[in-house]
């Protein structure tokens, strides 16, 4: 398992497509906790259950502001057809080119496989990583360390915002 | 490992016995076809263990790929509130393939309950903030899909085959046993 990025260290910035003719970069986040979801691929089982989870948790996650981002190293276009076949209602980033730059930023890229580890990050609304876990690459997750890892998000980091 | 954050209370639908030497919860989805092979399994577990063993069945609905999903689960809270959440259980399961409004409205009229009562608490949410609250408290506890099972309390990662999950509740009772001893 590769050493992901701890607790205290800034969230390395980024710029990835978020449809085939948009982007989204990290820092246009700044203000509000982001949740990011490294996992290793569109359609492959686990993943399906993991991102149908998120898509279910989101008003949770919405509750204390947060944005969720998923991210892989699939191309947009296949992003959009998984997005829109599991009627997913967050954006899903393609680490696709260069391949992978993103996910071996934050330590979550498996170099032999060629794909991201599933790796969650909370990030705080200053841009510090507050949490980051990495699992087991066929077990998902679950939710339950995101949401604790929200809800320990001091309070006063809140009013950031312009 | 995960554990079970939520405690089995008057609340919860119980098959079994408080004193039961074993308490089985599932997170389950009435539209989910996994849950639905796992229906069958968890009868022949209970047959297995008799007495020994409690049954515990919370809701975990994941509405976007399963339309039906939020309204069965209201329909079986619907029939608990009439004292017949077990049968609407299993004519929900065991219907599983002809899942919709049509089939839940017949099986509320196959227990004697009102099928217009039941659309009214359906089109009003009745139900839904107990549907919810299972919901919640099944992400607290790590559930991260359906079905997901708790054996006293920790949540069991192997397979829910027959033979998985009656050697993990074995496991866990002879493990009881020992610290009795």
């Amino acid at each position: 398992m590769a050493q992901i990025l701890a607790r205290g260290a800034p969230a390395p910035e980024f710029t990835l497509p978020v449809t085939p003719d948009q982007t989204l970069s990290l820092s246009e986040l700044r203000g509000k906790p982001v949740i990011l979801a490294f996992y290793p691929a569109d359609w492959s089982p686990v993943c399906g259950d993991q991102m149908a989870l998120y898509n279910e948790v989101l008003p949770e996650f919405k509750k204390h502001g947060a944005e969720l981002l998923g991210i892989s190293v699939d191309g947009a276009w296949c992003h959009a057809a998984f997005a829109k076949d599991r009627r997913l209602h967050f954006p899903l980033l393609a680490d696709f080119e260069p391949k992978g730059e993103v996910s071996r930023k934050y330590g979550a890229y498996r170099t032999k496989e060629g794909f991201s580890e599933r790796a969650l990050f909370v990030i705080d609304p200053r841009g510090t990583i507050w949490w980051s876990y990495c699992s087991p690459i066929a077990v998902n997750p679950g939710a339950d360390g995101i949401l604790e890892a929200l809800e320990s998000l001091p309070r006063a980091a809140e009013p950031v915002t312009r | 490992m995960a554990h079970l954050k939520v405690p089995v209370t008057s609340r919860d639908h119980v098959q079994g016995s408080e004193s039961a030497e074993v308490t089985l919860v599932e997170y389950g989805d009435f539209e989910c076809p996994h849950c639905g092979r796992a229906y069958g399994v968890v009868k022949q577990v209970q047959v297995h263990f008799g007495d020994r063993l409690r049954f515990v069945y919370r809701h975990f609905p994941l509405r976007e790929i399963h339309p039906q999903a939020e309204a069965a689960a209201e329909t079986s809270e619907f029939a608990a509130a009439r004292h017949r959440f077990w049968e609407m259980h299993d004519l929900l399961f065991e219907n599983q393939q002809a899942l919709g409004l049509p089939l839940m409205a017949e099986s509320a009229e196959a227990l004697g309950l009102s099928a217009a009562e039941l659309r009214e608490a359906l089109a009003g949410g009745q139900y839904a903030s107990k549907v919810q609250a299972d919901f919640l408290g099944g992400v607290r506890s790590g559930v991260n899909g359906t079905p997901t099972f708790f054996i006293d309390g920790e949540r069991h990662e192997g397979s829910y085959e027959l033979a998985g999950l009656v050697s993990a509740i074995e496991l866990r009772v002879s493990r009881v046993g020992i610290r009795r001893t």
